[in-house]
């Protein structure tokens, strides 16, 4: 067995990633050190390391997970489309923060979305599909865990906070529902109001606090805006960072079973 | 028995061959078990190092220690001759032999050895040195869990899960091209729709509010139920099974949660109608608005 100084051996591991520089001053100044874009790729279980290690969105996963984790029937992928789902969400409804005003000019101008933006009716409704299915999503995904029994120790904590998810993602969906500010959404939320009102003792202040009133009015709507927009997104974010990072420090993925 | 690397037997006969004055290739030999190991006369005393804390266990009672790991059978060293006994798992190469500082320390004879050149370290011990065992590289502390199946994460996570992505999106645009978002009338506090149906997933609480008192089915289902009980759900089942042939009855009860709050939400969104009577979908139409353009898609 040859000897070999550390210097060689490093230089013998890293030969064939082709880290003659490809990338030039300013592109090495955005890439780290070991990035695929800074030294190139070609397929070795370092530089698949360094795939998942040199990104910021990547490295949310750990660089390695259990074999049985990756096959599609097991999770169905349903944590990662909820995920998937509210940036989607986030970004079509920031885009449609741009044409719409939580006043009584609202219905207007959804209205106006539809008929005269450019792309506006299909933005429009991605964002309402993709609210009803992130809803539907997340529900899967809490019956997936169940069913694995993924929520026993030491994820028991997780579950608690997927279910604090689950009801953010009920309450983003409900707030979302009055904007368009037609029938439908202000009795829907009328009747879900109601039914807010019927809690012991604080009813009728829950109900005014949540409707700014005795019944929805645009006081309600700009109220269910902001909750909409900016409360609610703000506080599901700051869960949804626990949780993933929960899933890690809990040991990765559950199972086999 | 350990295998040990060529390079450490090397070294470590190197060294035999140097405190000995013997060629390499014999102390090498010797060290294999192929020819008989040199004997020294003098009569060394024994230094005793224990593996693991070398200050501390110095114990200078003559034969029988029983502390020192004899890894190596081979080398029989002959009863007459006791040898000193070095860690050699990291010894440096031969030619600072004063270097294991700590288990001189131990030796009962205090020389100085500081010029290096001078490989004898103390005088009246002829030292003869020898290969105990190679410590392998291993945690101190026992891992609690068994190492596990892994696969990289890219490619084998990453492609499967940008793929369902691609799909979930392709899916979304086609379903937002096909199907209109409903947009009723503006909205008119005086004007009450018969009936007026919450967002679809609460339906099935509306639904169990036609049933009971509100107090249990508006507050108690969805506070008690739904957020505190479901919260709660890993602190009641204490089975530490996972494979659900050894949890039917969890099984079971989610599986009759499910099929509740489905048939509830079914029956609000699909066969409730004016004043929230029992209508057919099939004969009295869908009275629920959500749905309208699922329903008149052409």
């Amino acid at each position: 067995m040859a000897k070999l100084t550390l210097k060689e051996r490093f230089k013998k591991s890293t030969s064939g990633s082709g880290e003659s520089a490809k990338a030039g001053k300013f592109a090495t100044s955005i890439f780290r050190p070991g990035s695929p874009f800074r030294k190139g790729y070609t397929d070795s279980p370092r530089n698949r390391s360094y795939v998942v290690m040199n990104n910021v969105l990547y490295h949310l996963h750990p660089v390695k997970v259990k074999r049985h984790g990756v096959r599609l029937s097991y999770t169905l992928c349903l944590g990662g489309m909820s995920f998937f789902l509210f940036i989607v969400l986030t970004i079509t409804g920031i885009w449609l923060m741009f044409y719409f005003r939580p006043t009584e000019m609202a219905y207007a101008d959804i209205q106006a979305l539809q008929t005269s933006v450019a792309f506006g009716s299909l933005v429009r409704n991605m964002h309402r599909w993709g609210a009803h299915l992130m809803v539907l999503v997340v529900f899967l995904h809490m019956s997936r865990v169940f069913y694995h029994g993924a929520y026993k120790a030491p994820r028991e904590f997780n579950w608690v906070i997927g279910v604090i998810l689950l009801f953010l993602t009920l309450f983003l969906s409900f707030t979302g529902y009055l904007l368009p500010w037609d029938q439908l959404a202000i009795w829907a939320v009328t009747v879900g109001g109601n039914m807010a009102s019927y809690t012991p003792v604080f009813g009728a202040q829950i109900k005014f606090g949540l409707f700014a009133g005795l019944e929805a009015t645009t006081a309600t709507l700009l109220r269910f805006y902001v909750l909409h927009v900016l409360f609610f997104p703000f506080i599901i974010v700051i869960f949804m960072a626990i949780h993933f990072w929960r899933v890690r420090k809990d040991g990765g993925i559950s199972g086999p079973l | 028995m350990v295998d040990i690397p060529e390079h450490l037997l090397l070294r470590s006969a190197e060294a035999r061959a140097k405190a000995l004055g013997i060629s390499v290739e014999q102390a090498l030999s010797e060290m294999k078990g192929e020819s008989t190991p040199t004997v020294v006369e003098e009569e060394p005393e024994v230094i005793e190092v224990e593996l693991v804390t070398p200050p501390e266990a110095e114990v200078p009672a003559p034969v029988e220690t029983p502390v020192v790991e004899e890894v190596k059978a081979e080398a029989p060293a002959p009863v007459e001759t006791p040898v000193v006994e070095e860690v050699k798992a990291e010894a440096p190469a031969p030619v600072e032999v004063e270097a294991p500082a700590p288990t001189k320390a131990a030796a009962p004879a205090p020389a100085k050895a500081d010029t290096p050149e001078e490989v004898e370290f103390a005088p009246e011990v002829k030292v003869t040195q020898r290969l105990l065992t190679v410590v392998k590289a291993k945690p101190i502390q026992k891992a609690a869990s068994e190492p596990v199946d892994k696969v990289n994460t890219w490619p084998h996570l990453m492609l499967p899960e940008f793929i369902s992505l691609m799909v979930m999106m392709a899916f979304l645009i086609i379903l937002s091209a096909i199907l209109q978002a409903p947009l009723l009338e503006e909205a008119n506090p005086n004007i009450t729709p018969n009936p007026a149906k919450a967002p679809w997933y609460f339906l099935g609480l509306q639904e169990a509010l036609s049933y009971w008192d509100p107090q249990i089915a508006g507050v108690m289902i969805p506070l008690v139920i739904g957020l505190i009980g479901f919260a709660a759900i890993p602190y009641i089942d204490r089975n530490k099974e996972n494979n659900p042939s050894k949890r039917k009855y969890a099984i079971m009860m989610y599986t009759f949660f499910l099929a509740g709050a489905g048939t509830l939400t079914i029956i609000g969104v699909l066969f409730r109608g004016p004043g929230w009577n029992w209508t057919y979908p099939w004969i009295d139409g869908i009275w629920f608005d959500d749905l309208l353009d699922w329903i008149n898609f052409e």
